[in-house]
C-alpha cells in the first residue's frame, strides 16, 4: 500500500511528462502543416506581387495605352499589348468553338453509346492524352499539320472564298501554313481531352432515376441529354469549358511553335499572329534593355489576370456541382 | 400516315442524326489524337539509336545524342520533386486533418485549384523575377524551383482527396488507445492513403517532366555536360523547342526524337500511377 503511493507520484509526473510531450509534438506537427497550407496561398500571393513589380515600369511608362496600342517596337522601346491580347483572344475562341461541341459529342458517345467494354479503355486513353506535354502538340502542329494545311487545305479554302466579301478578308493568303487557324486547331485538340473528362464526369453525377423516368415515358437517347442531362449539369459543362478556356489562354508551347510570332492584328484567320504567352516564350530571353523586359512581364500580368478570373470562376462552377451531388 | 406516327418518325430521325454525330466527334477526336501519336512514333522512332543515351546534344549540322538534356530534366525533376513535395503532402494534410471543417482549408483548396491550371509560363516570370534577377544569371535550381512550384498543386490536391477518402473510424480507433493526433495521422492516415499519394507524387512527376515554358527564363538551356546547380542547364523539353524550329536536319530528328521519349515516360507514369489506386479500387 504504501509502496504503491510511494510510486504514484513518480508514475503521474512521467504519465504528465508524457502528455505535455505528446501535445508539443502535436502542436509543433499542426503549426508545421498548417504553414505549409499558408505558403499556397502565399505562392499566389507572390505570383501576383511579383508580376506587379516586374511590370511596373512598362505600366507606368505606357499607363493605358499599352493595353490599347498595337505597336511592338523594341528599337523604339514603344510597347503595346493589343495584338498579343488578341491573338490570345481569338486562338482561345475558335479552340473553344472547336473543341466544344466535339468535346461534348465524345462525352454523350461514352455515357450513353459505347459499349460497355469499350468505355474504360476509352475514357482512361482521353484522360491520358490530357497528360500530353503541350510541346509533343507544338512539334506535331509544326512538322505536320501546318505543312498540311498550307499545300492543300489553305489553298483551297483561299479559292474558294476568293469572291466573297467579308469572308474573303477573314480566309486571306498567302497560305503560310503556321498562322491564327492552326494556333486554334492545336489548342482545340490539345483541351479537347479537358471538355471530354470533365463532361463525362458531371453526365455520370446525372441521377438514374431520372434518366430512367425520361426514358419510361418514351423519350429517345437524344431527348434524354438534351432535355434531361444537359440541364442537369449545366453548371458542370459550362465550368469545364471554363477551365478548358483557362488552359487555351495560357497554353505556351503549342502555340509558340506554330503561332508564327507576329505582332500585327489581321482579319486574316491565315495570317501569322502572336499570343501573350508566344510572345513570352519566343522574346524573353533575348530581351535586351529594362523597358522590354518589364514590357513582356506586363503581358504576364495581364494574362496572369484574365486566367485566373476565368479559373476562379470555372472553379466556382465546378464548386457548386460538387456542393448538389455532395448534398 | 397519322401525326403520331409521323412526330414519331421524326423524332426517331433526330435521335439518329444526333447520336450519328456523337459516334463521329467520338472518331474524328481519337483519329486526330491517333495521327498525332502516330506521327511521334514514326518520326521519332527514326532516331532511336544508342548514341542518342550516350552522347551530348551536337553542334548544328553534326551528329550527336541527348545525353546532357536527359540529365539535365531527371535532376531537375528530382529537386522539383523533393522540395515540393513534402509542402503539399503537408498543405495537404491540413486540409484533410486538422483544418477539415476551418475557413481556411477552403480558401486554400480554392487557391490551389487556381495554382493547379495556372499557365505555367506565369510561374516561369515568377521565379525569374524571384530568383533569377537577384542572383544576375539563370541557373538549374531556379528551374527545380519552378517545377517545384508546379508540383505543390497536384500533390496538395490528391493528398488532400485520398486523406479525406480515410474512415474516420480508424482515427477514431487510433485516438482510443491514446495516441496524439500527429501520431494517428502519421501511422493511420498515411499509411492508408500511402498509395493514393504516392500517385499523385507521380502524376505530378509526369506533368513536370514534360513542361518547357517554366524552364525557359529559369533554367535556360546548355550546349555541354554541366552538373553545376548554379549554372544554366539543358533539360529535354527546351531542347526540343530549341531544335525543332532550328533548321538543321540532325536537330530536328533529336527534336522527335526527345519528344517520343518525353512522351513514352509520361504516359508510363500516368499509367502506373492510375493501376496503383486502380488496385485498390477493385479490392
Amino acid at each position: 500500500m504504501s509502496a504503491v503511493q510511494e510510486a504514484l507520484p513518480a508514475v503521474r509526473s512521467s504519465r504528465d511528462a508524457t502528455v505535455r510531450r505528446f501535445a508539443l509534438t502535436d502542436a509543433i506537427f499542426h503549426a508545421t502543416t498548417r504553414a505549409a497550407a499558408i505558403l499556397v496561398l502565399v505562392l499566389l500571393g507572390g505570383v501576383a506581387i511579383s508580376l506587379f513589380a516586374g511590370s511596373w515600369q512598362a505600366l507606368s511608362t505606357f499607363g493605358f495605352s499599352f493595353l490599347t496600342s498595337e505597336s511592338w517596337n523594341p528599337v523604339t522601346e514603344k510597347f503595346g499589348a493589343l495584338a498579343p491580347i488578341y491573338g490570345t483572344i481569338i486562338t482561345s475562341a475558335i479552340a473553344i468553338l472547336i473543341a466544344v461541341p466535339l468535346g461534348i459529342g465524345i462525352a454523350i458517345f461514352l455515357t450513353e453509346l459505347c459499349p460497355r467494354p469499350l468505355r474504360r479503355p476509352i475514357g482512361m486513353a482521353v484522360e491520358l492524352l490530357a497528360g500530353i506535354p503541350s510541346i509533343i502538340y507544338g512539334i506535331w502542329g509544326l512538322f505536320v499539320l501546318a505543312p498540311f494545311l498550307q499545300t492543300t487545305v489553305q489553298p483551297f479554302i483561299i479559292s474558294v472564298f476568293h469572291g466573297i466579301p467579308g469572308l474573303n478578308g477573314l480566309f486571306a493568303g498567302p497560305p503560310y501554313g503556321i498562322g491564327l487557324l492552326t494556333s486554334a486547331m492545336i489548342l482545340a485538340i490539345m483541351i479537347l481531352p479537358f471538355i471530354t473528362s470533365i463532361t463525362k464526369d458531371v453526365f455520370d453525377t446525372v441521377p438514374s432515376v431520372l434518366k430512367e423516368s425520361a426514358y419510361g415515358i418514351g423519350c429517345t437517347t437524344w431527348e434524354v441529354t438534351r432535355r434531361v442531362v444537359i440541364p442537369y449539369t449545366r453548371i458542370g459543362i459550362m465550368g469545364g469549358i471554363m477551365l478548358a478556356l483557362g488552359r487555351a489562354l495560357g497554353e505556351t508551347m503549342a502555340v509558340t511553335f506554330v503561332i508564327g510570332n507576329a505582332h500585327r492584328i489581321s482579319t486574316s484567320l491565315f495570317a501569322p499572329a502572336t499570343t501573350i504567352s508566344a510572345t513570352i516564350a519566343n522574346e524573353f530571353t533575348e530581351a535586351v534593355g529594362d523597358l522590354y523586359t518589364s514590357s513582356l512581364v506586363a503581358l504576364g500580368l495581364i494574362l496572369f489576370v484574365i486566367t485566373f478570373l476565368i479559373l476562379a470562376i470555372a472553379r466556382y462552377m465546378l464548386m457548386r456541382i460538387d456542393a448538389r451531388t455532395g448534398a | 400516315m397519322s401525326t403520331a406516327a409521323s412526330l414519331h418518325q421524326s423524332r426517331k430521325r433526330k435521335n439518329g442524326v444526333m447520336m450519328t454525330l456523337c459516334v463521329i466527334s467520338a472518331g474524328i477526336g481519337l483519329a486526330w489524337l491517333a495521327l498525332i501519336l502516330g506521327a511521334l512514333l514514326y518520326k521519332g522512332l527514326a532516331g532511336v539509336s544508342l548514341s542518342v543515351f550516350t552522347e551530348m546534344t551536337p553542334p548544328p549540322g553534326d551528329a550527336g545524342g541527348l545525353l546532357n538534356a536527359i540529365y539535365g530534366s531527371i535532376v531537375m525533376t528530382i529537386i522539383g520533386i523533393i522540395v515540393g513535395t513534402p509542402i503539399g503532402v503537408l498543405a495537404g494534410t491540413y486540409m484533410a486533418e486538422y483544418g477539415r471543417f476551418s475557413k481556411l482549408t477552403t480558401v486554400v483548396r480554392f487557391i490551389n485549384d487556381i495554382l493547379l491550371s495556372a499557365p505555367s509560363i506565369i510561374i516561369g516570370l515568377f521565379v525569374y523575377e524571384l530568383m533569377v534577377r537577384p542572383m544576375g544569371h539563370f541557373s538549374a535550381i531556379a528551374g527545380a524551383v519552378a517545377l517545384a512550384i508546379l508540383v505543390i498543386p497536384v500533390v496538395v490536391r490528391t493528398t488532400e482527396d485520398m486523406l479525406n477518402l480515410v474512415p474516420n473510424a480508424l482515427r477514431e480507433a487510433g485516438t482510443a488507445i491514446g495516441a496524439p493526433r500527429w501520431v494517428v495521422i502519421r501511422s493511420v492516415a498515411y499509411r492508408a492513403a500511402l498509395s493514393g499519394i504516392v500517385t499523385g507524387i507521380l502524376l505530378a512527376i509526369a506533368r513536370i517532366s514534360g513542361e518547357t515554358a517554366p524552364l525557359l527564363f529559369t533554367a535556360l538551356n546548355n550546349q555541354f555536360w554541366s552538373s553545376n546547380l548554379n549554372a544554366p542547364m539543358a533539360s529535354l523539353p527546351v531542347t526540343i523547342f530549341q531544335f525543332a524550329l532550328s533548321p538543321y536536319e540532325e536537330w530536328q530528328q533529336l527534336a522527335w526524337t526527345g519528344a517520343l521519349i518525353i512522351t513514352l515516360t509520361v504516359l508510363a507514369l500516368s499509367i502506373f500511377a492510375r493501376s496503383l489506386t486502380g488496385r485498390r479500387e477493385d479490392k
